[in-house]
């Protein structure tokens, strides 16, 4: 959903093709999802056609790939405004954690909810161990310890969640079923 | 090899039950992290398979040899030369700076005065704070003493290496320092950690969790075993 920023953001630092966004995106952010190529370029359709980005180069005789993209104007100040504004803070509460267990109180018991808080538990805590043993690597680098850090954060919460809730279950499974 | 070794481990404060059988194998190198919630049972554990307090019933073993049924004497003298330990507030003599800190442990087993000022002040390096070495506990931060009691629990280079809650009153980003060089050293040295914690991101840094409840093993982690009912009730 920030996908569009961030290829502004990339092509701030230069003319690029769309391959070179892609290839510029998954090393600056190699803990996302890689970008699929059909992203990039639906995505630099839709800035180009708002004006945000420009085209170069021989587009139509050579193909997608042949284009270069630069950042307008307009593209600049787009980019600076949501560099300059704040997110909103968790303005809706819905993680699919939340909702299976909400899902499993209405359609199951409190069994099926707990034992699905605990194997939760458990992959979570799995790919924290994953995450905690990739940043203390000697070989990582500050990319990695600060992408994995923001991943350890939010397992970290959903943990406490997740132990805070499989005490809270049956209490919840009876108002829900009251 | 297995170095310690406990088997239904039962202990009890008067009335108060605070294990009720606990077994478990702690390897050879090898940072196992107990995690529990608060009260259930993890500093009394600590205490037992450091040979600090004695159990009720079951037996501790060190390396093949009952040591719970040992004396006092013989208790602390393997706590001195085979373990180290490391508390949450690191328990810096006030006195003393942070190198005449570190050499204690050091001086205690016999160690001359200069070869015991040397180690502590490479451990004090190892540990990033060579800087603090002529300073006293009392000038320097939370996170500076906890790395010296760090050094202090590291320098005889114990074989294991007991730590209850080591970054439970540094922030975030001191505690994981602490802890990533904690874990790095102890790996070089192949010393066995048992890290008591009640966070997860903690724990993580361990080769295996054991996760109490009320005085019994919960579950154990690390994806191999069937979990028990966790927090079922
Ligand atoms: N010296 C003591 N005298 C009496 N009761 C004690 C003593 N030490 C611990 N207990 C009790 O034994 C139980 C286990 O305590 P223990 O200190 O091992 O828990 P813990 O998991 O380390 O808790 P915390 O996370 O709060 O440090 C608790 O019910 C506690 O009240
Ligand atoms: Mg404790």
């Amino acid at each position: 959903m920030s996908t569009p920023h961030l290829l502004l953001g990339l092509l701030a630092t230069g003319t690029m093709h769309g391959y070179e966004l892609k290839r510029a995106h998954d090393s600056r952010l190699p803990q996302a999802r890689p970008l699929a190529f059909g992203q990039v370029y639906a995505t630099l359709g839709r800035l180009q056609r708002d004006g945000l980005v420009a085209s170069t180069g021989p587009e139509r005789l050579a193909g997608p790939d042949r284009t270069a993209y630069t950042l307008t104007e307009q593209g600049r100040a787009t980019l600076d405004q949501w560099l300059s504004s704040v997110e909103p803070p968790m303005p809706y509460v819905n993680s699919p954690l939340f909702t299976k267990v909400v899902v499993a109180l209405l359609v199951a018991d409190v069994d099926r909810a707990r034992a699905y808080l605990v194997a939760q538990r458990r992959a979570h805590t799995e790919r924290l161990r994953e995450l905690t043993a990739l940043k203390t690597a000697p070989s990582a680098t500050v990319d990695d310890v600060v992408a994995a850090d923001y991943a350890i954060a939010h397992l970290d919460a959903d943990l406490r969640w997740l132990h805070t809730t499989l005490d809270r279950v049956a209490d919840w499974h009876r108002e829900v079923h009251s | 090899m297995t170095q310690l070794q406990a088997r239904g481990l039962v202990k009890s404060y008067g009335p108060t039950p605070a294990l009720r059988g606990i077994t478990v194998d702690i390897g050879e190198g090898e940072i196992v992290a107990v995690t529990a919630p608060s009260g259930c049972g993890k500093s009394t554990l600590l205490h037992c398979l450091a040979g600090i307090l004695r159990p009720d019933a079951g037996e501790v073993s060190w390396r093949g040899h009952r040591l719970d049924t040992w004396s006092e004497a013989a208790r602390s003298r393997l706590r001195r030369t085979e373990f180290g330990v490391l508390f949450q507030f690191g328990q810096l003599v006030a006195e003393l700076t942070a190198a005449e800190n570190v050499a204690l442990p050091l001086l205690l087993a016999g160690t001359g005065r200069r070869a015991a000022r040397t180690a502590a002040l490479t451990w004090l390096d190892r540990l990033g704070v060579a800087d603090c070495a002529d300073v006293r506990p009392g000038e320097m931060s939370g996170g500076q003493q906890q790395r010296c009691a760090t050094a202090r629990a590291l320098v005889t280079e114990p074989r294991v290496l007991f730590a209850d809650e080591p970054t439970g009153a540094l922030d975030t980003l001191a505690g994981e320092q602490v802890l990533t060089q904690l874990v790095r050293l102890a790996r070089e040295q192949h010393t066995s950690v048992v890290l008591v914690t009640h966070e997860p991101r903690i724990a993580a840094y361990a080769d295996r969790e054991v996760v109490l409840r009320d005085g019994v093993i919960d579950h154990t982690g690390l994806g191999l075993d069937a979990p028990l009912a966790g927090g079922s009730r």
